[in-house]
Parts: C-alpha cells; structure tokens; sequence
C-alpha cells in the first residue's frame, strides 16, 4: 500500500464524519429557518478577524493539551474520563502555590507547571493504583475522581483556605501569581492587540513530545503492544500493571497543563469562573484526532473554530447551541467512520498481499507436485 | 430461521443418492490458493472421509461447504441441486450442519440452553423450552446421543460437549453433518465412542463428512476417502483396497516428512531445571501439582498430554507470567522464580505461543514492529538510550523474512495479513533470534502447511545440535514423538510418566495421557 493511499485513508474518516455533520447541522439550520449555506460563510467571515483568530489559537491551545492528555490513555485502551478533575485540581493548587512563592522569573513558572503536573499525576495515579491493585475500572474510579476533586475544589477555594477575596466582586480566587511567575503572550496575529498565550509553544511541545514518547521510545512500543495486544504483551515480558500505572500519571501529568495557558497566560488566579469541562472535549478531540499528534491539533483548531466563530451567530438570532450540535454529530460519525475505514484498511492490506504474491508463485507449488497428483491412483 | 428446523431427517423417505456434491472448487486467500479444483461426491448415508496434511486446504474447503464464504469458481449440489450458499443459515436451511474443531458453546448455559440458542421454539414471547426437550430427548434415543439437558456445559468432558454439538447440528435438521478434525481433542476411549455414533448416525440414513489427518481413524470408520494435497484434490479411494501407507504418501506427495531426529546431541549440562512446582489458580484450584524436569543443552523434552491438562499453566510459569505457589526454576546457574517475564525473556527464554495471533503478534502493526515484541530492550531493536532502532529492527526483520523464508510482499505490511503459516514462521525466526538458550515451543506447528511444517521442524533440530534446550508442547503426537529426546505425560496438572520416545508409538502414548488407570481425562 503506497503512502499516498494510506494518507488517503487516514483522512477519509474524519472527513467522512465532518461532511455528515455539516448536512445534519445544514438540515437542523434549515429547520430553525436560517440558512446553511449563509451561516457558515458568516462563521468562516467572522473567523478571518485577527481577534477572532487569536481566541480560536488560545483555545486550541488548551484543547490541544486536554485531547493529548486523553490520548496517552487511549494509546492504552485506558480510558482517562478524570482529565476534567485532573487539570482543575491541578491548576487550583498551583494557582494557590505560584501565589505564595516569590521566585526568580523563569523558576517561577517552572515551579507552577511542575506543580500542576504533578498534582495531576498524583490524581490520576490514583485511578492506575485502583485499577491494579483492586481491579476497579478507571472509567469508574475516574469519574468518581471527578467530583472528589469538585468537592475538594469548593472546600479549598473558600477564603481562609487558599482564596482571598476581591475588593468589589463576590469572585473567589487565588492570591494572584505575581509577574515573575506570568508568561507573556505572542503577538502573533497583527491587526489586533490580543496576544496568543505564551503556553503555546508548551503544547506544541507537548505534542511532540508524545510523539517522540509514543513512536521512537521502547516505554512507547510498550504502550502501543498493550493497547493493541495485552495479550501478547504480557507474553512478551511487559509488566502491564507498571504500565497502566504509568501512563495514568502521564495522562495526569499533561492534564496538569491544561490549565497551564489560561492561569499563567491570561488569568493569573484561580477563580470560581476558571474554566471547566475542558476534560471532556478533550476526549471528544481525541477521538477526532484519532489520538495522533497532528490529527489532534487539526481537531483542536476545528472545535476552537466553531466555538469561537460561533460566538456570531447570536447576533444572526441563531441559537449558539448549534455548534454543540455539530460537535456532538462529528464525534458520534467519527467513530463509527473510523471503525468502517479500519476494517476496510486491514481488508485492503490483506488483498494486496494477495494479490503480490500470487503474481509470484510460491516454489512448492511447482510442477514436481502436480506431476505427482496428477499420476496418483485413483 | 426457516420453519422446516424441526423437520425429522426423515427416515425411508426417497432420497437422491448424492447428498453433496462439490465440483470444481477454487478459492483464494491472500499469499495462496487455498483450494484448487476440488472435486467431492458425498453418497447419502454414507461417512466420507476427506483427508490431508495439516494445512492442505480442508478447513477452508468445508467452510465453503459450510456457507461460511463463497468460492471463487466451481459449484455446490446438494441432494441433486445446485446451491449458492451465502452464509452458515443457508447451509443449514439445506440441511447441512458442521460440528467445528473448537467448540461454540457457552459455558454457563445447559446443554438444553446450548441446542436451542440461535434455534429457539417459541410459545408465543417465551421460549419453549418443554418442546425442546422433548426434541432433544427424541434426537438421543434415535442415534443413541444421549446427555443430560439440564447439565451445564461448563461441567461436561470434552466427548459430551462434542455430542452436545452434534445434537445442536441434528435439532437444526441437518441431514449431512461436517465433522472438522473431531478427534483431535479426544481421548481414544472417546474417539470410540464418537465413531459408534457416527455409525449410527449413517445407519439412519445421514450423510457425514469426517475431516481429518489421523488415517487410522479415517479407514476404520470411513465408507469413501477423499485425499487432498496442497488445496487440490489427490483421489478417492476405496478404504478396503488401500493402507494407512499408501494414504499417508497420497497425502503428502512422494517424499515424506518426517520428524524423525537423528542421532542425539543431549549434552549433560541443565539449562532449564524445574523443582516441585505447585500452582494455584485465582479460584484455589491446584493448576500444576509438584512438577519437577530438567532439560539439558541440545534436549528437546516433550510434553504430551489431552489439552487442558496444565501445559498451558506449565508454560506459563515458566515464562513468568504466572508465579507458583511453591518450587524453584532455575534456568541455567540461576534461580529465576522470581524473575519478570521481562528480566527470563532478556535471559534468553524464547517462545512460540500455543495461539499465535492471541498471544504473539500485534495483528494491526507491520512485520518489522511484530520482530520487537518479546525483544523490545535488545539489539538490534532499542540503541542503548531505550530508544526504538528503527533501522535495526527493520535491517533484522529483512533477515528473518529471507532466512525463514517468510512469504510477504514487505516488511511494512501488517502482520493480519500473513497467512498462518508465514506468521508462524516470523515468530520462529524471531524468537531463534539474539541467541535463545531456552524455547519453550507450544505447537508449533498447529495450522501451518506441510512446508513450512517441515521447515519449522528442520529449525528446531538446527537448533538443538547447536546446543538449544527446547521444551515442546504439542498435540500432535508423531511430532512429539519424532522430535523430543526424551518424553513426560501431564495429567490433571501433574507429570505421570517418562515415557522413551524411541519406543512408545503414538497409539501406546495416547493411552498413557488418558492415564495408567484408564479413568477418564478430564
């Protein structure tokens, strides 16, 4: 199978499951009464503002980080549901520690984010230790995590505790990381005074670190063999158990940055209106991505796209809900179009095998056991 | 499901004289031609005989028959009509039934929930049980199958649950029955009594189609034989005028392999050293019961025994997959009992797993990927920093694809697309790789073709002149027999006798793993 065709073939599904979105948003557009085709050319329209275009990348940024968080689980089969838990736990702590601690600029920043991975590895541990020592499925154990770390958050984010009131707001936060522990923000889009978060070169580091991580480092091949054959695995000498531990913590760990962008780029405290929920389109964006690198940051930017470009529609009198529509649509398409395109994949492999070697006979097959059948009694 | 199900096979009633015939039947499969021109008639009430070596083409050709895919050319009659069959359903609505080599029962469900799954009576929303039955007592007494309906199947020996999925192939109204290898899992108690049903069976009027490689077997029960060679067939011959010789060249053409070693090349130095082993399972069950064997450098120790008797479990806790209750292994000065599968594989323990694509492959990556696993921390698939050598992986996979003669178009194909033989042939040549001291080889040579058969065992003498400690596992007991230099028999988990491989033959040693006292194997 050459590349091209392989190229073809990983594109197709994702493309399959977008096109069928757009039609059920087209008819679902056309039933509200507004038109499909108008829409979206306001949608692209409003994305091509510069301001607009810093939003889409900001937000990228995150769901870039929540979907590989997700994806090392997948790699796996390991199901990380606590990614939400994860980061906000993570990022409520750090928040609390990058704002007591006077540091040195660069080591400030350091600090937090090691922090929060950390926090978020611990979290996550907590699923792997649960799954292997008293077999409880982390699609369990996470989801229970999720509101722990909900309650834990309410408990710990009351004044006395890690918030401090602000003067003329009923908002709770963090006492605010002070500048040395801020990253500034890229001017990369000119025409606008937005800055794109300064975490965006650490997803995109991220991303290549899990490549490297997941395609060149044995630990990799490790979790490629378990997620694709535990069997086989095990057989192979892999102890299962260490690596299900693991990459939960590394899931956990890279769930830690979610909120890395937004705390250190943006907000500077952790507060009742930090962003929630991230985990979850995490997952979505992953399954997008088919839990590859590049393919998650293409997913990333489309939802940061109809997200933010969404935004329009209210001013079109068109309910803003339907981007959920559209999102819940591809992802629901994309799975069912990535398991039509494997089996169409393996199906295809196989022929062409086939079809190479029966242009090349195999040499047992030759005359002497013809001759020998055909003067065999009868 | 068709309302003629619960038809009776009826008995007397004018039947054409040809119950199945098969002509001309090609199929292909990726990398071969899996049947070639077949030709078969199957005379009504009779047992024919289709025999051939492992891997010549008969499963395939009995899941044509069987609706499970179509041929590629040639036709299918049954009972003097000619028949497209697209699935297993239509088979059956033309009374075509097929008792497979593995068994597809559930466990935890009766014998009664067993037959009527797929095939239930109904009395308006529910099931009708009492009618099934009635069926299936009626299916007993006629050809003398009889088993208990409400026993569950978990608990049934392997000879009740092969009469459970004959009677689950007759209370479909199967008129011709398609017996794949049935008695490879049998004791030769209980081939006995397969064949007096089967008997019984014809006398009623039912055609049988009995696949097999066990010639004995085949010219004391079959009417007709038919032999097929690499995918085609070879002759049709008369049991009464031909002998187990004359089939046995028939089938494997003129020269015949054999695994015959010649001369020993057992050395007095113990590589694999295993003391008193106890094994528990999760349940509590004693799995493996004070197993003790050495093996020596240049030795291949057989293990013969009915499947399920603690091979599985032997080779497991050797590989440290599972950890014994009490003993020692040690694999040359070293005690390895508490060892990682990891730290015994990287000490040169190699392994051909009884279920390759379970237990030895990752189906859905390319050939070069499958040659790291089991090596995933040596040369030359990892440089020294734990990184994956890509180059070097795939530099060695060339090797083992040339050097096993492992038929692929390329290295970067996914291994699901190999046909057995040839992924067979990349584990071999993998884990003969880097220089085993130790390999723990089970089956080896299950569902391979004849030729890659003879290479793999040409292999595994290579290399125990060389000095390799081989523990083999195997079903089939000429190979056991040919193969091993020395020979133990596990029953119920422990090892019940030595058996000299230079004097047993394969009918005395299969006797030996039912046990001395002749009771039942479980």
């Amino acid at each position: 199978m050459n590349l091209w065709r392989r190229i073809g073939l990983g594109l197709a599904a994702p493309l399959l499951a977008i096109v069928f979105s757009a039609l059920v948003t087209s008819v679902i557009l056309m039933v509200t009464g507004a038109r499909p085709v108008e829409t979206l050319q306001a949608m692209v329209e409003y994305a091509g503002r510069p301001r607009t275009q810093v939003l889409i990348i900001n937000s990228a940024t995150t769901y870039y980080l929540a979907a590989v968080a997700v994806a090392v689980g997948f790699r796996m089969n390991l199901f990380n549901i606590g990614v939400d838990g994860q980061y906000r736990l993570a990022a409520l702590l750090s928040a609390a520690l990058g704002g007591a601690l006077v540091l040195p600029k660069a080591l400030h920043v350091l600090v937090v984010v090691a922090a929060a991975m950390l926090v978020g590895a611990l979290w996550a541990g907590f699923a792997g230790y649960l799954k292997v020592r008293r077999g409880v499925s982390e699609v369990i154990s996470t989801i229970m995590l999720n509101f722990m770390a909900t309650g834990l958050i309410a408990y710990l984010l009351a004044p006395g505790r890690l918030a401090v009131t602000t003067q003329g707001s009923n908002n709770l936060g963090t006492r605010p990381i002070p500048e040395s522990g801020q990253v500034p923000g890229l001017g990369l889009v000119p025409g606008t005074p937005l800055k794109v978060y300064g975490l965006l070169v650490l997803a995109v580091l991220v991303g290549a670190g899990f490549w490297f991580l997941v395609n060149r480092t044995r630990f990799g091949f490790d979790l490629r063999a378990t997620g694709m054959n535990e069997a086989a695995a095990v057989t192979s000498g892999v102890d299962v158990r260490k690596m299900v531990v693991a990459s939960m913590m590394i899931s956990g760990a890279v769930a830690g940055l979610i909120g890395m962008p937004q705390l250190l780029g943006a907000s500077y405290t952790y507060s009742l209106d930090f962003p929630a929920g991230l985990g979850f389109t995490g997952i979505a964006i992953a399954l997008l991505g088919r839990n590859h690198p590049v393919g998650i940051a293409i997913g990333a930017l489309l939802w940061g796209f109809l997200d933010n470009s969404g935004q329009i529609l209210n001013l079109r009198d068109i309910p803003v809900e339907i981007v959920q529509i559209t999102q819940g649509v591809i992802v629901l398409s994309v799975v069912v179009a990535y398991e039509l395109v494997r089996r169409y994949r393996l199906l295809a492999v196989q022929r062409d095998v086939g079809r190479t070697l029966s242009q090349d006979p195999p040499e047992d097959e030759g005359p002497q056991t013809v001759a020998a059948s055909k003067g065999a009694p009868a | 499901m068709p309302a003629d199900v619960n038809a009776e096979p009826a008995k007397g009633q004018e039947r054409p004289e040809v119950a199945v015939e098969l002509r001309g039947i090609t199929k292909r499969f990726p990398g071969v031609v899996a049947n070639r021109d077949i030709d078969i008639r199957v005379r009504t009430g009779t047992v024919h005989a289709v025999v051939g070596e492992n891997g010549a083409g008969k499963s395939t050709l009995m899941k044509t028959l069987y609706g499970m895919h179509r041929p590629d050319e040639g036709t299918i009659s049954i009972e003097g009509e000619q028949v497209v069959l697209r699935s297993p359903a239509d088979a059956i609505a033309r009374g075509v039934g097929m008792v497979h080599q593995h068994f597809k029962l559930a466990d935890n469900f009766t014998v009664l929930e067993n037959v009527v799954l797929g095939a239930e009576p109904r009395s308006g929303f529910f099931i009708d049980f009492s009618a099934a039955r009635t069926r299936i007592a009626e299916i007993g007494l006629r050809y003398g199958l009889e088993v208990d309906p409400d026993a569950l199947v978990e608990d049934l020996g392997v000879g009740d649950r092969q009469r459970v999925e004959i009677i689950k192939v007759l209370y479909r109204g199967a008129r011709t029955l398609i017996l794949d290898e049935p008695t490879a899992v049998l004791v030769p108690h209980e081939v006995e009594e397969l064949f007096d049903a089967l008997r019984e069976l014809k006398a009623q009027g039912l055609s049988i189609v009995f696949i097999s490689h066990k010639l004995d077997e085949v010219l004391s029960v079959a009417d007709e034989i038919t032999v097929i060679r690499a995918g085609t067939t070879v002759a049709t011959v008369d049991p009464r005028d031909v002998t187990a010789r004359a089939l046995a060249e028939l089938m494997v053409g003129s020269d015949l392999p054999s695994p015959t070693t010649s001369g020993s090349t057992v050395t007095d130095v113990a590589e694999l050293v295993v003391e008193h082993l106890d094994l528990t399972g999760e349940d509590g069950r004693q799995l493996l019961t004070d197993v003790s064997l050495t093996i020596h450098r240049g030795e291949v120790l057989g293990i013969a025994g009915v499947e399920g008797n603690g091979q599985a479990e032997l080779v497991e806790t050797i590989l440290g997959i599972r950890m014994p209750s009490s003993g020692r292994i040690l694999l040359g000065d070293e005690d390895i009992t508490t060892w990682t599968t990891r730290r015994r594989r990287e000490s040169g323990i190699g392994f051909v797993p009884a279920d390759r694509t379970h237990d030895g492959l990752l189906l859905e990556a390319p050939l070069w990927e499958n040659r790291i696993l089991g090596h995933q921390t040596r040369r030359p698939n990892v440089t020294r920093w734990g990184l994956v050598d890509r180059a070097g992986a795939r530099a060695d996979t060339q090797r083992i694809v040339k050097e096993y003669d492992v038929r692929t178009p390329s290295i970067d194909v996914l291994a699901s697309a190999l046909s057995g033989g040839n992924q067979q042939k990349l584990i071999v040549g993998r884990e003969m790789s880097g220089e085993p001291c130790l390999l723990v080889a089970a089956h080896p040579t299950r569902g391979v073709d004849v030729g890659a058969q003879a290479a793999i065992w040409d292999l595994l003498r290579a290399a125990r002149a060389k000095g390799l400690a081989v523990l083999l596992i195997s079903a089939d007991l000429e190979e056991l027999i040919g193969l091993s230099d020395s020979l133990k028999v596990i029953l119920r988990g422990r090892l019940v006798a030595d058996v000299d491989p230079c004097d047993v033959t394969p009918e005395r040693l299969g006797s030996a793993m039912t046990g001395a006292t002749g009771g039942e194997a479980a």
